[in-house]
């Protein structure tokens, strides 16, 4: 991918190569934004739905090795299969071992932002596993090689004549063809053939009840059932955090999350799945990968409460302008560029700043997670960890030193706007990044500071 | 009344009429205004690059130049937030603690502490509100679009106090202009790409000025206006009120 090795501010320059595309991008996810707004605002307890949402969360992060247990312990009376992964290795190995057992090599797959992070498609697809990802924008990006740009909606970045093109090539879809409709349901006759014939079928979790036992599987397209239900093995890959204490806490989580993330009222399906049919086998896989960590940052726990609505992203002023794949992470978005660093430092060093730390992701998120404040707080980690660059570290104390001293601030003031009235070019030149598509301020031949010092002078004498 | 004024370093360097117009204002509306002359900056383009140990001399500074007055006043949203959150000093931290809960931002103080209801200014023109998000979502200065909450705004109920001024709506009421301090440097193209659409959707709206509480936001604005030769100016709010 043209990813390798470059940071946000590289990819997402790229990215604004294509102004109109650039616009495109941001009204499309800005429309989903008003239809969130839309939906929350005929919910006048929206605010006390929040707060609750965001406390119940508190409480599951404080117990959640009492919750993990107990949800074991239920869903195993149930008659589930339980397993656990320290990290994305092991939920792979522990993915393929169920595979190989059945020695089935061709399964499907519904939307889980946990095998993302986790690369379990590549992982399988090295092992000689087809897997076909039955979400229907999972698939266009499956077909085309991709990853998702967006945890709820994978493919926004694609515009419908070049899904047209995509299934042209991949589905015998009539060249030309972009409606939506006939596009649809060319995949849904695709998927359904698949549906038919895999024995295994992997999903995400949406919730997991400690207190039964159960999951919920939130879907607008039913795919997660039919792959479900048509199969000999369900394995449900989920992160250690989306436990929730009670099922009744289920009627805060559904009311909040389609809202947030579509302005539904409600997922088209919010699918239980409690015990295995007669002769069918349910796994499900319980992943840490980096998690217990990031409960043991008290900064940064608070991040664990995402229930991955997606709301961050479509507020986002920087993300609807850059595209989900200049986070070069599974997760993009706010919410990813506080989720990322805890995975690796190094490799995500450039996501929190990836923020003009305007706070819209913080009024928007349904737990209330303080995603501008914890970017702010990463930014402050990485820099004493090290890994921001010599360049800018250089820049930054050159600044703090000129800054500390008000008498040589004065001096530089002065000599800068000098120049930039008599030298201007100095400044005006494609070195500077402010000059390339903006002009400076004019410099004034008085600071406030000298206009003061003689307005005041003369107020002292008279 | 004892108010010490804050004046942003940039707005010192760049913009010396915004000073000038903050300190008529406050003392027009009775405050007994002081400027001490050796101030320099809140600390916030080190501390948002990570380098909050880097802003420990100008904390010190501020702590030591502003703890003797009853409020201190800044004509920034952004500056004055930074401080409230993160002004500590190592040498006298029972004074930082008490200016982050008497430093104020210029319309929050003319609405909440000076309770002007009355402003002699006029400015027959028409003008978009910028929302600068530090001012709005950090220090609350009005309501914001994302919450389910009643309206309210401390700067437009201001300039609805100005004679002859068209206030215009916009498509996007509280949408960043891509600022962000150094992001305006580090991630050059987002930046441009967001000051522009909010440019556009002032233009649509037909306005002739563009204000807000905050110079860094308008210079950014401006910034743009001026590399497309727009006839449209930018002009902080205390200039507006002073008028």
């Amino acid at each position: 991918m043209e990813s390798k090795g470059k940071d946000h501010a590289q990819l997402s320059d790229i990215f604004n190569k294509d102004e109109p595309r650039v616009d495109w991008h941001d009204e499309t996810l800005w429309f989903v934004r008003q239809k969130r707004d839309k939906a929350v605002k005929a919910i006048p307890e929206w605010e006390q739905l929040r707060e609750t949402a965001s406390q119940i969360k508190n409480n599951v992060l404080s117990n959640l090795d009492g919750y993990l247990i107990q949800f074991e312990e239920e869903a195993k009376k149930n008659g589930a299969i339980i397993h656990w992964a320290a990290d994305a290795k092991e939920h792979n190995e522990i993915v393929y071992s169920i595979l190989a057992k059945h020695s089935v090599t061709k399964i499907v797959k519904s939307k889980s932002m946990l095998t993302e992070e986790c690369h379990l498609n590549p992982y399988l697809k090295e092992k000689g596993i087809n897997v076909v990802d039955t979400d229907l924008g999972e698939r266009i990006v499956q077909l085309a090689d991709e990853t998702p740009s967006h945890i709820v909606l994978p493919c926004i970045h694609w515009k419908k004549e070049e899904i047209g093109e995509l299934f042209h090539h991949h589905l015998g879809t009539p060249k030309g063809n972009a409606d939506p409709q006939f596009l649809t349901n060319a995949a849904r006759l695709h998927l359904r053939q698949k549906f038919l014939t895999r024995k295994i079928a992997i999903t995400g979790v949406n919730f997991a009840v400690a207190e039964t036992g159960e999951f919920v599987v939130c879907t607008n397209e039913g795919n997660a059932d039919m792959g479900a239900h048509l199969a000999d093995v369900h394995i449900a890959c989920m992160g250690i955090e989306k436990i929730i204490p009670h099922r009744k806490h289920l009627g805060i989580f559904l009311r909040l999350l389609a809202r947030s993330a579509t302005g539904q009222p409600i997922t088209t399906y919010s699918s239980h799945f409690r015990s295995p049919r007669k002769n069918q086998e349910l796994h499900i896989v319980l992943v840490d990968n980096g998690r217990s960590v990031q409960l043991g940052r008290k900064d940064f726990r608070n991040s664990l409460k995402c229930i991955r609505c997606a709301a961050c992203f479509n507020t986002c002023p920087v993300y609807r302008r850059s595209g989900g794949h200049s986070y070069h992470t599974a997760i993009a978005g706010p919410i990813g560029s506080i989720l990322a660093p805890n995975l690796d430092m190094k490799q995500y060093a450039d996501l929190p700043f990836a923020s003009t730390l305007c706070g819209s992701c913080s009024n928007v998120c349904p737990v209330k997670i303080d995603i501008h404040d914890q970017l702010y707080k990463w930014r402050q980690v990485l820099v004493k960890e090290g890994h921001v660059g010599i360049a800018k570290k250089a820049g930054i104390n050159g600044m703090a030193f000129m800054l500390n001293h008000p008498g040589l601030l004065k001096v530089v003031g002065k000599t800068g706007r000098w120049a930039m009235r008599n030298i201007p070019f100095v400044v005006n030149n494609k070195m500077n990044p402010w000059y390339k598509q903006r002009d400076l301020p004019e410099a004034p031949t008085q600071s406030f500071n000298e206009w003061y010092v003689k307005n005041k002078s003369k107020k002292n004498e008279q | 009344m004892k108010v010490g004024l804050f004046i942003p370093c940039y707005v010192n360097e760049f913009y010396p009429n915004v000073a000038i117009a903050t300190m008529e204002l406050l003392e027009k509306y009775g405050a007994d205004v002081d400027y001490p002359i050796g101030q320099s900056c809140c600390g916030q383009p080190m501390a948002n690059s990570g380098f909050e140990s880097a802003s420990q001399g100008c904390n010190e500074l501020l702590t030591k130049n502003f703890s003797s007055f009853d409020y201190i006043v800044c004509p920034s949203g952004s500056c004055t937030l930074h401080i409230k959150d993160h002004l500590h000093s190592e040498k006298n931290e029972a004074d930082a603690k008490s200016i982050r809960s008497k430093i104020y931002e210029l319309t929050e103080f003319l609405t909440d502490v000076l309770k002007v209801e009355k402003l002699d200014a006029k400015f027959p023109h028409k003008v978009g509100m910028h929302q600068s998000c530090h001012g709005q979502r950090g220090l609350k200065l009005s309501q914001m679009s994302e919450l389910v909450a009643s309206p309210f705004s401390k700067p437009l109920q201001l300039l609805q106090m100005v004679e002859g001024i068209e206030l215009i709506e916009l498509k996007r009421t509280d949408e960043c202009c891509g600022f962000g301090g150094t992001f305006c440097v580090a991630e050059e193209a987002v930046s441009v790409k967001m000051g522009k659409d909010r440019v556009k959707d002032h233009e649509n709206n037909g306005a002739e000025f563009i204000t807000g509480v905050d110079m860094s936001c308008l210079m950014h604005l401006e910034g743009i206006l001026k590399r497309k030769k727009s006839n449209i100016k930018v002009k902080h709010i205390a200039e507006i009120l002073n008028s």
